[in-house]
């Protein structure tokens, strides 16, 4: 089933827009119309418009659904992330964004309601394989959150969590080490580094949550899932997070959840489009922004920008 | 703007009315405080006005012939054959040559406590040197002088109505004038354990078996609330049984404390064989008691650690294990402690379970250890306000005073841990 689907979408990729696309017992709710963003009915579809897959994929969902008890949160989403990319998931609220990135590093585990199906593979391994640990997972997929929440500890303790508990230092000088250069990656090495023993939460709110990047990448991941980490943010702070970004993309691919179009434009390569769970367009991040192809992207953007 | 109008013009009416709720709301809370502490202010002010003169004892002051004769006939200290109570009583009656019938002595030595012998051993045990010396020794007298001399006993009304004579109150009073009564600290309220006699009885050993049993109940209490807290708050899943549980951790909470008394009596002593009047029975009975308080103020800590911690953690890749030793447990240590404080202090002061597993016995050693028979401070002051003796009321009411003093103690440790080990997020 997946690699029938596989090579559907390699087709799509080649341009082929044809029928093969279509999967069996594929939710039949897509056929149906749905609101838009004014609340007007809109036919979703029966196919995520745009271009799912990559060039070089790396994190790879496929047909993934989330449901929290009754609620359907995420149907039959399919999308490739490339390498070293950043790919930004946008749309209106309550659509499953968040839902979808926690699936990336299994955070949805911790929700007892929550049932994931379909298939999610990180460098082609099965990331929901009963036998992994969720916890080998989320040192290559690291997360940063909307609001930032530094540990109640020190600056140091907060960027020296990570490598501690994963035994990633094998000294002291070698832990220092790693702190002083995640933070020095994060940007935050010159403000903070004659107090590092202050409190985390005492650094204000942009400081906070390019510690939170500090100490995500001081665990070396491959993967980081960013869910709206500027919202919180004043534009000057918003605005270092995205240089922070432009440069963490060299090392490592981005998924970022956001409400801000001109964030998604600046920050990404590609942009996913959800609504009402449902993925609704996947595009590089100028086609979509310039030329969206569903009605669903297009209401949505010249809603936002317009 | 007519609709504008309107509408701030119905505002501007009920502003009024707000007021007046407000201001009745507030007259009310202010009232209902000053109610309260005006109760605790009689409550606390009897108590102080009753049981402060306990903490002073009414003491002679006899100068004691050590005589080698009486006490080491063969130059050696002979605590079998030596008569310290002789000693004191010749001593006393040096001030009263002009007494020599049997009865008239009787009637003198009634003035002394039996512990004025007691005094003046432990005096000559602590210190050989003084055989054969001549000591001014200060020794305690009988309750009735002590009543007397803090006013307790009326010496107008007639002789068959109060406790002294009318002979012996004048015996005093020559004493008193000659400066060899004075009214000095209690310190055998500290050191001793019960006793018959008001002027020897100490809260001692009730202290000792209550802090023996709150060692018992801590360490037994402790660990497992805060287990059972996180195991339930963290690990377990939330279906049916854990809601049958949480309400019956609930229940337990409310449960009367006699009824863990019952259960203990059943349980410890009778299936278990463990000893009766012991702390450490009166320990796991009190630790029974408090376990529902603990769990319950530890889950409340826990619930309150905010979730972004967790995912902060979860996020990083910690095990769940590590989020809850890592971060949830600091987080929630100040709140565990708290309820681990009032639970304590909800131990120390409970008597009635400790009624059905028998420390309401008459000890008068004060216990060493755990097994050794024991009452416990609320148990004493039931045993004490029980009594006839009218020195017996000032000390109940002295015994409450330490109680509420330890108590008081244990609430600021609770409220001085909470501000050290609190931290802002
Ligand atoms: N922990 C949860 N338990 C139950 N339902 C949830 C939970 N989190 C999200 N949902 C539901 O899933 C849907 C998608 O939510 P979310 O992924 O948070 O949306 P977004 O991040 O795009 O705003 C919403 O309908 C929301 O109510
Ligand atoms: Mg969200």
């Amino acid at each position: 089933m997946v690699v029938a689907s596989r090579k559907a979408a390699y087709h799509h990729k080649d341009g082929e827009m044809t029928e093969t696309l279509v999967k069996k017992n594929m939710s039949a709710s897509r056929t149906s119309a749905v609101p838009n963003y004014r609340g007007q009915q809109v036919e979703l579809g029966r196919e995520t418009v745009g271009n799912v897959r990559c060039a070089n994929p790396f994190m790879v969902a496929e047909n993934v659904n989330v449901f929290y008890g009754d609620n359907h949160a995420i149907k039959d989403v399919t999308l490739e992330i490339g390498k070293k990319e950043v790919i930004a998931l946008i749309g209106p609220s309550g659509c499953g964004k968040s839902t979808f990135l926690r699936c990336l590093n299994r955070m949805n585990d911790s929700i007892e309601s929550a049932r994931v199906t379909g298939n999610i593979s990180l460098d082609g391994g099965d990331i929901y394989d009963k036998t992994l640990d969720p916890v080998v997972l989320r040192a290559r997929v690291g997360m940063v959150f909307q609001k930032p929440n530094p540990f109640p500890k020190s600056i140091y303790d907060n960027v020296a969590y990570g490598p501690r508990i994963h035994g990633l230092a094998g000294d002291r000088a070698e832990l220092d080490d790693i702190v002083h250069r995640s933070l020095e990656r994060a940007g935050l090495l010159k403000e903070v580094k004659d107090r590092l023993d202050d409190p985390g939460t005492s650094l204000s709110g942009g400081q906070q949550q390019r510690l939170c990047i500090a100490r995500t990448i001081a665990v070396n991941p491959e993967v980081i899932l960013m869910d709206e980490p500027c919202s919180a943010l004043d534009p000057i702070a918003t605005a270092r997070i995205e240089d922070l970004m432009d440069e963490l993309c060299e090392d490592y691919a981005i998924v970022i959840v956001t409400h801000s179009m001109q964030q998604a434009a600046r920050v990404s390569r590609r942009v996913a489009y959800f609504h009402l769970g449902y993925l609704v367009e996947v595009d590089d991040t100028d086609k979509v922004f310039t030329n969206p192809h569903h009605k669903l992207t297009e209401d949505y953007i010249t809603g936002r920008i317009g | 703007m007519p609709n504008q109008m309107t509408s701030r013009a119905r505002v501007e009416a009920g502003l009024s009315r707000r007021k007046r709720k407000e201001k009745i709301f507030r007259a009310s809370g202010l009232l209902a405080t000053a109610i309260g502490i005006l109760f605790l202010g009689i409550f606390f002010s009897t108590l102080v006005a009753k049981g402060a003169s306990a903490f002073v004892q009414t003491y002679l002051l006899l100068d004691v012939e050590l005589t080698a004769e009486t006490i080491a006939p063969g130059g050696e200290l002979d605590l079998e054959y030596a008569d310290f109570d002789g000693l004191v009583r010749t001593a006393l009656r040096n001030n009263f040559p002009e007494l020599s019938g049997r009865n008239d002595r009787r009637e003198l030595n009634r003035l002394l406590s039996v512990g004025a012998g007691f005094q003046v051993r432990d005096l000559v045990v602590a210190n050989p040197d003084l055989i054969g010396t001549t000591q001014e020794i200060w020794v305690p007298a009988a309750s009735n002088v002590d009543m007397l001399m803090k006013g307790n006993i009326d010496a107008t009304v007639d002789e068959s109505l109060r406790n002294l004579s009318d002979r012996q109150i004048r015996w005093i009073d020559t004493l008193d004038q000659a400066g060899r009564v004075d009214l000095r600290l209690n310190k055998a309220l500290f050191t001793n354990g019960d006793s018959r006699e008001p002027e020897l009885a100490g809260i001692r050993g009730a202290m000792m078996g209550s802090f023996f049993m709150l060692v018992v109940t801590i360490a037994l209490a402790f660990p497992v609330g805060v287990a059972a807290a996180i195991y339930l708050e963290e690990f377990a899943p939330k279906n049916r049984w854990s809601d049958l549980v949480e309400v019956n951790i609930n229940n337990l909470a409310a449960v009367p404390s006699i009824v863990f008394g019952l259960l203990g009596l059943a349980v410890f002593i009778n299936w278990m064989g463990l000893p009766r009047s012991a702390p450490l029975v009166g320990g796991l009975v009190l630790a029974l008691l408090t376990l529902p308080v603990i769990i319950i103020a530890s889950r409340a800590a826990i619930k309150a650690v905010p979730p972004s911690i967790r995912e902060a953690a979860l996020g990083l890749g910690a095990s769940k294990m590590q989020v809850v030793f890592h971060h949830v447990m600091p987080l929630a240590m100040p709140g565990m402690l708290t309820g681990a404080i009032i639970g304590m202090s909800r131990a120390l002061g409970e008597s009635a379970p400790l009624l059905m597993i028998g420390m309401i016995a008459f000890i008068v050693d004060v216990p060493g250890g755990f097994t050794d028979p024991a009452t416990a401070l609320p148990v004493q002051i039931y045993l004490w306000a029980d009594s006839p003796e009218r020195a017996f009321a000032e000390r109940t009411s002295a015994a409450i005073i330490v109680l509420l003093a330890f108590l008081l103690l244990m609430n600021l440790a609770a409220v001085i841990l909470r501000r050290r080990m609190e931290r802002r997020w």
